[in-house]
């Protein structure tokens, strides 16, 4: 450990109320899972100051099922995610993307709350959290607000959260579920589907990741909602695609639809990747998952 | 010696201790008044070095700092050459380079300090690509950036190109740099003494490299050096002449605050600052008849040595005397040339050269395959050398070989011409977006250093008899994963007819154990392991001269043998068994015509890999690898699998995974998170398989360590090529690199 832990101070209170206060001063920032916070302290690039750690908070942690809704406490973890029976049944792409995080050890630690509040475009819940229409709950002393997630994230790791505010809670309104693929091609029904392409198979930052929720009525699309991983500066709430789906006999739609996510995304070079690639590769999945509904193929999962 | 341990799967000796975490590394030891050692390095790859300036804010009192002016002896790392510093004073070469080093008794202060040094820097022109330093328009490397050049011919090349009964087939391999990565990141603790000397405890692979460099650098007589290798956590060649730097820095800090201090790099310091696979390029123009008879070959091969020359002429030998792999060819015309660049020095890696040249000719000649329209497993089966017959650079193959056997083992295990037929009905058939194919490599792995190195090493390792009947085995082998430990406890037990538990394996401490040599080159098991037995031989005969041990190799009852030493030792002071190495006879390299006898031993392999390719995401997996060698005789089942699945794994990266991103010269993405390496998922089921030894079941042991770095790579990227009709070229091959090769090919 090069970094100089004398010049951090961390707190771990057990009471929401005591965090809140903390961020209400200023100069206190969240831990969490600190399995992002821990990478930039070994490369000696957290700068160092006074950390509130919410580990402990009990109110941050659970999730409810309501009738309209699952609410998921920010501290939930990706092993949480996986293990839900109800997540699996109904939002199975926040599962998948849970299960295709990190690897055993960061699935156990690693949070929600920190997922989207790190505001990483590479996060692999996000995509799934915009396709399902999240809505998170911020708390701070001055109150608690509601926000759509697709308003979250408003720039380059720039999102709507104030210093002092904490995501308290991720809350996944709840649909029908996603139906499985049928012969002849989806008609009628929800459809889900997830992907992420990495640079290897566990343990892998997303190169792309795409997260697709379609809703048809005799082969029309009804709705359509798409996220997107590594495509921008932030996860990306793909508007313009999902409109060109939307209102259209779904095999009509498909190449305008494509067409439309090759402008909309706006990937660059960096040492995982190239703008390039990406922007092909964001595009044929896309491509391939829609004709995949389109045929009721179950899309052929990437390797 | 059926019932010997020799043979069978014993345990890894030090496996419980670092599974369950007890094993302490260097970074695990203290030292009592010991400090923290940093490295201030330049952010540029070239540059006039004005000056060096400590900033505000540091109590720079409570330091010891260490500059060109403050060592005790030369500025020099002692390697082949001279020409690289240990900090350099007035022209910085490369990126990372050592330029200041500072201790102090907290680690966080060392790295505030290291953070307030200013450099005041010169730019100078940089040479980052091969290209460029051949072009040679910016010299940094004596008068035309070139280190080193070998050339070999035999038969006349030029006249079977020009013979118009050949296809003459050209093409350019390239491959890239390559982080050893291995688990522990290097550092070294030293302590300095003005009567005792210097002593250095560290991470390292070559005890007596380190020596040597302290010696030199301290001006001391050998006595007053001491090296000890702590548990290390892997090394791949990786720690075979950078410690020398690390212990050296270490020393200097240690002498000068009048403290022990330990010297940690982290990853990131790691990854930038120490040596990596030397990227390669190699053109073939070969001369093939029509029925695949392979007639000539002109070959030429260049590495990026980097800003120094360090190891660099070593590994382009290996390299060129591999380039013409396991065939059996008229015509041979070898040039090599290692050239200089303002990159870090690149230096040994597992394979030291072979891997780079046996990809370019694995793949040219599957490129040859696809010309002549012949399936590429028998264009290789019909080169194979035979017995008799002479290498590239004449060697003449002495061993029964039988090469097309390990070929057709291969062949058969990996089920090739089923699964070829089958690959290449689903591809035509299909119209999803995946594409299957296999692919196969052949080649050989000379074991041991090259040509007379053996000989200039020449390698001593003892055996000392305890009081209490036990042996303990003296040599500066380390164990660095491979096995070492439990491997010359296996051979000394049988030599000795004792019981394993009997034996123990010292650790490596210049104090107490001979120069057995590096651990490097495959050498441990084939070499010093040949050396061992010799050694408890001699031991046991000294005890039968005595009238002590009854005549006889085979078992000794513990006791007795323990009665033996006791007698023996209450009138001597000790009892050691020694051996020296001698070259097998009638062995002989002409260094200057490069020419002979290169290697004592080779190992020969086929080996097969079975990928899928998604033409949406440019992605491959590899879903199967079968891996057959001849290593003679193998000492440990379990332990060799295990080298031969670990090469492979890490081979599968260098072709698949792992880029090494130089940016101005300097490595951009210096952590796990953004060097990929693969995991457990993204390896196949690797299928190992050991032929009976060409020698018989008493055949000496080859070397191992290196072979299967050699071969996956080109048959992964043949099975690719097999797959889609494109002719991948360079490797590391990432998606973004196949993507753009699978656009060419359609268009
Ligand atoms: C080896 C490894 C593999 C990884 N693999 C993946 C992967 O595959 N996919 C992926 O998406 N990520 C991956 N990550 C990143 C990381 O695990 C996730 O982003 C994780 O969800 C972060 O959660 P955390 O609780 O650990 O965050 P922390 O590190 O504790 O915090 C991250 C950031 O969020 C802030 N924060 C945390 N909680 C809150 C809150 N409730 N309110 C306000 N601000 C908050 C913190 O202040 C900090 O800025 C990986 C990390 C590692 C080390």
């Amino acid at each position: 450990m090069r970094a100089d832990l004398s010049r951090f101070e961390v707190v771990r209170p057990r009471a929401l109320d005591e965090v809140l206060v903390r961020l209400g001063e200023g100069g206190w920032s969240v831990l969490a899972g600190g399995t992002d916070l821990m990478v930039t302290l070994g490369a000696l690039a957290l700068p160092p100051g006074r950390y509130v750690d919410v580990w402990r908070v009990d109110a941050l942690r659970g999730i409810t099922v309501t009738d309209d809704a699952i609410t998921m406490g920010a501290l939930t973890t990706y092993a949480d995610v996986q293990r839900h029976p109800l997540l699996q049944v109904e939002f199975p792409m926040l599962v998948e993307a849970a299960r295709r995080s990190g690897a055993a050890a960061i699935q156990n630690r690693g949070t929600l709350g920190g997922n989207i509040a790190n505001a990483s475009p590479a996060a692999d819940s996000p995509p799934a959290l915009l396709a399902y229409g999240a809505v998170l709950e911020l708390h701070s002393r001055a109150g608690t607000r509601r926000l759509a997630y697709a308003d979250f994230h408003t720039g380059y790791k720039q999102t709507l959260r104030r210093g002092d505010e904490l995501i308290a809670r991720v809350i996944l309104p709840r649909r029908a579920a996603a139906a499985a693929p049928v012969a002849g091609g989806v008609r009628d029904g929800v459809v889900d589907a997830y992907r992420k392409i990495g640079t290897r198979k566990a343990q892998a930052i997303a190169k792309v990741g795409l997260a697709v929720r379609l809703e048809l009525q005799g082969g029309v699309v009804a709705d359509a909602a798409i996220g997107a991983a590594s495509v921008a500066p932030v996860p990306l709430f793909a508007r313009t695609t999902a409109a060109a789906l939307r209102g259209r006999p779904l095999a009509d739609a498909i190449e305008a639809a494509v067409a439309a996510f090759g402008d909309e995304v706006t990937p660059i070079d960096d040492v995982r990747s190239s703008a390039r690639y990406r922007r092909q590769v964001a595009v044929n999945v896309l491509r391939d998952v829609l004709a995949a509904v389109s045929a009721g193929r179950t899309p052929v999962d990437s390797l | 010696m059926q019932d010997g341990f020799v043979g069978r799967s014993v345990p890894r000796r030090e496996g419980h201790d670092k599974v369950t975490g007890a094993t302490a590394y260097v970074d695990d030891l203290s030292l009592p008044g010991m400090w923290h050692g940093v490295t201030v390095r330049s952010p540029v790859a070239r540059a006039r070095l004005l000056g060096v300036e400590l900033g505000e804010g540091v109590p720079w009192h409570e330091f010891a700092i260490v500059g060109p002016d403050d060592l005790p002896g030369p500025n020099v790392v002692k390697l082949i050459d001279t020409d690289q510093p240990l900090l350099a004073a007035d022209e910085i070469r490369h990126c990372d380079e050592p330029v200041l080093l500072l201790a102090h008794p907290d680690r966080a202060m060392a790295e505030r300090g290291r953070a307030a040094v200013r450099l005041r820097l010169e730019p100078l022109p940089a040479v980052t690509s091969l290209d460029d330093a051949l072009r040679g328009d910016v010299v940094v490397w004596g008068r035309d950036n070139v280190f080193r050049e070998y050339r070999t011919a035999k038969g006349d090349v030029d006249a079977a190109l020009a013979d118009p009964d050949v296809v003459v087939v050209e093409g350019v391999y390239e491959t890239g740099a390559q982080e050893q990565m291995y688990i522990e990141p290097q550092g070294m603790i030293a302590q300095f003494d003005a009567e005792r000397g210097v002593t250095v405890r560290g991470s390292l692979q070559c005890p007596y490299y380190v020596h040597a460099a302290l010696v030199a650098l301290f001006q001391l007589p050998p006595q007053q050096v001491r090296v000890i290798q702590t548990a290390t956590g892997g090394g791949f060649g990786g720690k075979e002449e950078y410690p020398s730097v690390i212990a050296a820095h270490a020393a200097v800090l240690a002498r000068k605050a009048g403290h022990p201090v330990k010297l940690i790099y982290d990853r990131v310091e790691d990854v930038r600052a120490t040596t990596k696979r030397h990227p390669s390029r190699t053109h073939h123009r070969t001369a093939v008849r029509r029925d695949g008879t392979l007639v000539a070959m002109d070959i030429d091969f260049i590495i990026d040595g980097g800003a120094y020359l360090t190891l660099s002429p070593v590994v382009l030998s290996r390299g060129a005397i591999h380039s013409a792999g396991p065939y059996r060819c008229e015509h041979v015309r070898i040039r090599a040339r290692a050239i200089a660049t303002s990159h870090p020095p690149h230096g040994a890696f597992r394979g030291f050269g072979a891997p780079q040249s046996v990809f370019a000719l694995e793949r040219h000649l599957d490129v040859i395959a696809a010309r002549l329209g012949l399936d590429p497993a028998a264009l290789r089966r019909k080169n194979l050398l035979q017995p008799g017959e002479q290498t590239a650079v004449g060697q003449v193959v002495r061993e029964p070989i039988a090469l097309d056997r390990v070929l057709d083992r291969a062949l058969a295990l990996s089920h090739w011409h089923e699964r070829r037929a089958a690959h290449e009905a689903f591809n035509r058939s299909t119209d999803g977006p995946l594409r299957r194919g296999i692919g196969v490599a052949t080649f050989m792995h000379g074991a041991g250093f090259t040509g007379a190195g053996e000989v200039h090493l020449a390698s001593v390792a003892q055996v000392q008899a305890e009081r209490d009947g036990t042996l303990t085995v003296l040599a500066a082998s380390t164990e660095i994963g491979q096995g070492t430990n439990t491997v010359f406890a296996q051979i000394v037990a049988d030599a000795a007819g004792l019981p394993l538990s009997r034996v123990r394996v010292g650790q490596p401490d210049t104090a107490v154990v001979p120069d057995s040599g590096p651990t490097v080159a495959s050498r441990t098991t084939m070499v010093v392991g040949t050396l061992l037995r010799r050694a408890t031989a001699s031991l046991r005969q000294t005890l039968r001269d005595a009238g002590l041990l009854p005549a006889g190799t085979g078992p000794v009852d513990p006791e007795v043998f323990t009665q033996a030493v006791a007698r023996y030792l209450a009138d001597h002071e000790q009892l050691r068994g020694e051996a020296r190495y001698e070259p097998p006879p009638g062995i002989a390299w002409d260094e200057k015509a490069f020419r002979g006898d290169a290697y004592a031993s080779y190992a020969w392999a086929a080996y097969v890999a079975d990928v899928t390719v998604d033409l949406r995401t440019a992605e491959v997996r590899v879903d199967d690898f079968v891996a057959v060698q001849e290593v003679g005789r193998v000492v440990n089942p379990v332990l060799a699998a295990g080298q031969i699945e670990g090469g492979v794994a890490q081979a599968i990266g260098w072709a698949l995974f792992e880029q090494v991103v130089y940016r101005d010269g300097r490595v951009a993405n210096p952590q796990m998170t953004n060097y990929i390496i693969p995991t457990a998922v993204d390896t196949p089921p690797i299928r190992v398989e050991f032929m009976p030894p060409f020698l018989g079941d008493d055949a000496p042991s080859k070397g191992i360590g290196e072979l299967p770095m050699d071969g996956p790579a080109p048959a992964i990227l043949a099975a690719v090529q097999h797959a889609t009709g494109a002719v991948p070229t360079a490797i590391p091959m990432l998606p973004e690199q196949l993507a753009q090769v699978l656009q060419e090919a359609q268009s």
